[in-house]
C-alpha cells in the first residue's frame, strides 16, 4: 500500500466533506454538479487503490490479514455512490447530511486500510 | 404520518446501513476465519449485525409495525451495548477478541452507543410515531387551536 494513495483518498475525502457542511449550513440541496465532479474524482481514486491494494497484497511478503484487507478495499468503493444516492433521493439538508455520513465512512475505513497494512509490517 | 427513511430518517437510514455492513462484515470474517477463538464475542457480533440489518430494513419499510420492530431492536441493541461494553471492561476475559459492542463502542468512534439513542428519538419522533401525534389536529404540522388544558 503506498502512502501517497492513503493521503490523496484522506485529502480528497476531507474537500469533499467539508463542501458537505457548506451546503448543510447554507441549505443547498441536491449537491451542485461540480461537487459530483470531486466526488468522481475520489471514487476514481479509490478504483485505483483497489486494484493497487489488490497488486500489492498479492506481492507482498508482509503477512496482511487479506481478507479483512480486501472487505475494505471492495467495500470503501461502494460508499461515495451511496451517498450520493441518498443525497439525490432525498432532497434536504438530511440527504446531504447523509452524504457527509457517507464522507465519514470512507474516511474511517481508509485510516483502518492504512492501519490494517502497517500492522502486518515490521 | 411522515415516513421513517425520509428526513431526518435518512440520515439515520444511512448510518444504520454502514453499521449493518461493518458487524456483518466482521462477523463473517470473525466466524469464516477463526470461530473458536472467542465465540462468546463472535456470536454478539453476528447478533449486532442481525440487529443493524433488521433495523436497517424497518427505516426503508416504514409504516407502524416495521416502527415498532425497529423499537423493539432499538432497545435490544441498547441493552447489548451497555451490557457488553461493561462486561469488556469488568471481565475482558470472556472477550479475547473485540465485538461492535465491546468498550461501548470504541473501536467505531463510540457510535454503537449514540446510535440506540437516536434511533429511539426518531421513533418516537412526532410524525413519526401516531401516539404523540394524537393530541394534535388532524392537519399534521399545521398549528391549529391549542389542546384544552394548556
Amino acid at each position: 500500500m503506498t502512502g501517497w494513495l492513503v493521503v490523496t483518498v484522506l485529502l480528497l475525502t476531507a474537500v469533499a466533506a467539508a463542501w458537505t457542511v457548506v451546503m448543510i449550513v447554507r441549505d443547498e440541496s441536491p449537491p451542485s454538479d461540480r461537487f459530483f465532479v470531486v466526488l468522481g474524482v475520489l471514487l476514481l481514486v479509490l478504483v485505483v487503490q483497489l486494484v493497487a491494494g489488490l497488486v500489492a497484497l498479492a506481492t507482498t511478503d508482509r503477512d496482511v490479514d487479506g481478507v479483512t484487507f480486501v472487505a475494505y478495499l471492495l467495500t470503501v468503493v461502494l460508499a461515495p455512490p451511496f451517498g450520493a444516492a441518498l443525497a439525490l433521493v432525498e432532497r434536504s439538508r438530511w440527504g446531504t447530511a447523509s452524504l457527509l455520513v457517507a464522507l465519514a465512512t470512507v474516511a474511517a475505513m481508509e485510516v483502518r486500510l492504512d492501519a490494517l497494512w502497517a500492522a502486518a509490517g515490521a | 404520518m411522515r415516513e421513517l427513511s425520509t428526513g431526518p430518517g435518512r440520515v439515520l437510514v444511512a448510518v444504520y446501513a454502514v453499521f449493518a455492513v461493518a458487524a456483518t462484515g466482521r462477523s463473517l470474517v470473525q466466524l469464516g476465519t477463526d470461530a473458536g477463538r472467542a465465540p462468546l464475542a463472535y456470536s454478539l457480533s453476528l447478533l449486532a449485525a442481525v440487529l443493524y440489518l433488521v433495523a436497517t430494513t424497518c427505516l426503508l419499510r416504514g409504516g407502524e409495525v416495521a416502527r415498532r420492530v425497529a423499537l423493539v431492536t432499538v432497545f435490544v441493541e441498547a441493552t447489548g451495548v451497555l451490557v457488553v461494553g461493561t462486561l469488556s471492561y469488568l471481565v475482558s476475559d470472556w472477550f479475547p477478541d473485540k465485538t461492535v459492542w465491546s468498550h461501548y463502542g470504541q473501536g467505531y468512534g463510540f457510535l454503537p452507543l449514540v446510535l440506540p439513542f437516536l434511533g429511539l428519538w426518531w421513533l418516537l419522533h412526532p410524525g413519526v410515531h401516531p401516539g404523540a401525534r394524537a393530541g394534535r389536529s388532524a392537519g399534521g404540522d399545521q398549528v391549529s387551536s391549542p389542546p384544552p388544558g394548556t
